[in-house]
């Protein structure tokens, strides 16, 4: 084997600060294009504190935050098709939005109800997948579908580095690699596995790598570098477009937060890693790039900050005042229509509602 | 008509559908070129093409998974699984998305999808070849059980089972694949899900089973009319949802009951059924319900799986015991 085919390329724009380290395509290099991704990163920063502390005061469940992998989310969203679809894993919300699920569809999941990932504006997207690496198995599936339908589309799938290290992600690559499935895979490197840090997952030199193995293509990119995410998934999207095959992106990020509300991340992560990975969080770096390249101001900045978060609290209001389910809801959607055993149960379940009331 | 073995009914079942619907795609370890280990597939690939007809390389949690995908955006997949006892690693796909992904979504997404497996003993098979672990499936809400028991029913409750919106485990007793013909119109008519099929009427107890073992419920319940024990046999064909009603309106006629099944007995799918009629009708009982069914072991590789299988001698044990019960 050729020992370059061995070598994982790794992609970057920003410097650590945000400043550009090379030009950028002039398609890209449009203000007003550049301030909507920012605008996405800076909603989902609002919104995701919002969420914890919804959930800090009861408001919703367990939520799992995305803080410092915005980037990531921003790029893939912003970057796909509409007739893409995207089978994203549990922090991917800024993806989410971006593809028309709405932030209080977000906090009806969170908050406990179903209906959460009913959404109204987004047919064929996935819900957020709970079980690790599963919902690789289902990219490859959707991309097939694709493929056998003859449409020029693409299955995203994220998942974290956690999940390279299961059975379904080897599986996966595995399938969409020996069956040309225009399948992009996207790893949000964040290197934590709740509590097991990255060093503890694989040996492997990095997670692209174990596309190689695959036949699958790889390439490594900062996932805080907002513009180099873009542009590697953009590409990458092109490419499957272009010849069906399947590709990879290792994201390396880190995550600013616990593993979910639930969590408690000083227990196993240092105060000094985390103080070092906020230095190079995809936040500040954009808005030094817009500062520098595109002369965004403070005023600007803050004006944009305070229409996010009118927008995050409009959608608080909204999950607040959604009606409660039908009672015995729960029991509808098991089957496309109810076995007499499950209708049986359900007005039992019900008389009993009506025996309390 | 044509005169058809149960892996020829579901041969042509599944080519039936393969001719109705071009979303239907049939994927598997072997199931193309090869046709299938038992060779249910057997001339699909060369009829449907590589696309309709794929041989997957060999992981079933992906071959599940993927399933779930296609499934997802308006194709009808149906994927084999070589052997039950191979379907474990795709137990995370079918009990955490296949049947949950209706429900999770609202309706948005669903999983219109027959998994097809091979199950039970007796055919001298290897190790990890023989086992009944159907109540694994029963108990998962969102799946539907199905499990033929002659070439008629395999080849309707398959065309069934592929049409239906929801997911289906459809298991194949593999015993009985080539165990006698039987006279099929290929009609692509469908037999009834969540019924029960009450194979011979009697008055004197009721029996209940499914799969290859209605061949030694049939053979006793012939032995018990020659001592003059009229027995009915009941079966049960979906074991999830389960037909209750069928099965207590012949136990309200005879008051007796043995559910006979291969699989296990703790927790099997007769314990379901028993735990019905106790709730539902226990006053109907004249004796205590019985199950005769393989045994809390490991299903014991070929020069014993004899010994684990229920016998028509069992049966007619229990039956006999059942009748003397004052």
């Amino acid at each position: 084997m050729n020992k370059n085919s061995l070598t994982i390329g790794r992609s970057n724009y920003l410097d650590n600060n945000g400043t550009l380290l090379k030009a950028l395509p002039d398609s890209l290099n449009k203000r007003k294009f550049l301030i909507s991704l920012y605008q996405t990163m800076v909603l989902t920063r609002l919104f995701d504190e919002t969420a914890i502390n919804l959930q800090r005061t009861g408001i919703i469940g367990t939520y799992a935050s995305c803080r410092g992998q915005e980037a990531i989310g921003v790029a893939i969203g912003h970057a796909m098709l509409a007739d893409d679809v995207f089978i994203p894993y549990y922090r991917d919300i800024a993806a989410q939005f971006q593809r028309g699920v709405l932030l209080e569809e977000v906090l009806q999941y969170w908050g406990g109800d179903e209906r959460g990932s009913n959404f109204s504006q987004q047919a064929n997207d996935f819900p957020l997948c709970v079980p690790i690496a599963t919902q690789l198995c289902h990219a490859v599936g959707i991309a097939f579908a694709l493929k056998y339908q003859s449409k020029p589309n693409v299955a995203v799938v994220t998942c974290g580095d956690g999940a390279t290290s299961k059975g379904d992600f080897y599986e996966a690559l595995n399938m969409a690699g020996a069956m040309s499935l225009p399948t992009l895979f996207v790893i949000n490197n964040n290197q934590w596995a709740i509590s097991v840090p990255l060093e503890r997952q694989t040996a492997s030199p990095t997670l692209a790598h174990k596309a190689l193995a695959a036949g699958i293509s790889a390439v490594q990119v900062d996932g805080n570098d907002l513009l180099a995410m873009y542009i590697s998934v953009s590409d990458a999207l092109e490419q499957i477009r272009q010849t069906g095959k399947p590709l990879l992106i290792e994201a390396v990020t880190y995550r600013l937060s616990d593993h979910t509300t639930a969590d408690d991340a000083t227990r196993y992560m240092s105060q000094k890693a985390l103080d070092d990975a906020k230095q190079k969080e995809p936040l500040i770096r954009f808005k030094h790039f817009l500062t520098e390249q595109h002369s965004w101001t403070d005023k600007e900045d803050r004006a944009l900050y305070q229409q996010c978060q009118q927008q995050v609290d409009t959608s608080v209001e909204v999950y607040k005042n959604l009606p409660a389910q039908q009672p015995g809801e729960f029991f509808d959607y098991m089957y496309e229509q109810l076995p007499n055993s499950l209708v049986e149960q359900k007005q039992a379940f019900l008389d009993g509602l009506k025996r309390h009331e | 008509m044509n005169e058809w073995t149960m892996i020829e009914a579901i041969n042509h079942a599944l080519a039936f559908q393969l001719r109705e619907n071009p979303n239907t795609i049939i994927l598997g370890e072997d199931v193309g070129v090869n046709g299938g280990v038992f060779r249910a597939t057997e001339g699909l690939q060369q009829k449907f093409g590589e696309q309709r007809v794929i041989d997957t390389p060999l992981a079933e949690s992906t071959i599940i998974g993927m399933s779930i995908g296609m499934a997802s955006q308006g194709l009808i997949p149906i994927p084999e699984i070589q052997f039950m006892g191979f379907i474990y690693p795709a137990i995370d796909q079918i009990l955490g998305h296949a049947a949950r992904l209706r429900n999770r979504t609202r309706g948005r997404l669903s999983c219109p999808m027959v998994i097809r497996a091979p199950f039970g003993g007796g055919i001298h098979a290897p190790e990890h070849h023989s086992e009944s672990t159907e109540a694994i499936f029963a108990h998962i809400p969102g799946l539907r059980v199905v499990i033929p028991s002659s070439p008629a029913r395999a080849y309707g409750l398959l065309i069934a089972a592929i049409q239906d919106p929801d997911p289906v485990i459809f298991l194949e007793p593999k015993r009985i694949y080539r165990d006698g013909k039987q006279a099929i119109e290929d009609n692509g008519e469908a037999l009834p899900l969540d019924t029960c099929f009450t194979l011979r009427e009697g008055i004197d107890l009721t029996l209940v089973t499914w799969g290859a073992m209605v061949k030694e419920t049939l053979q006793a319940a012939e032995q018990l009319a020659a001592k003059g024990i009229d027995a009915e046999v009941i079966d049960v064909a979906t074991i999830k949802p389960l037909d209750i009603d069928t099965i207590i309106d012949s136990v309200n006629k005879t008051g007796r009951c043995i559910i006979v099944h291969e699989a296990a007995k703790t927790c099997g799918v007769g314990a379901e059924i028993a735990a019905l009629l106790a709730e539902k009708n226990i006053t109907s009982l004249l004796a205590p319900i019985q199950r005769v069914s393989g045994y809390d072991t490991v299903m014991p590789m070929f020069q014993n799986e004899h010994f684990y299988m229920p016998s028509t001698e069992r049966i007619i044990n229990a039956a006999t015991k059942s009748m003397e019960y004052r």
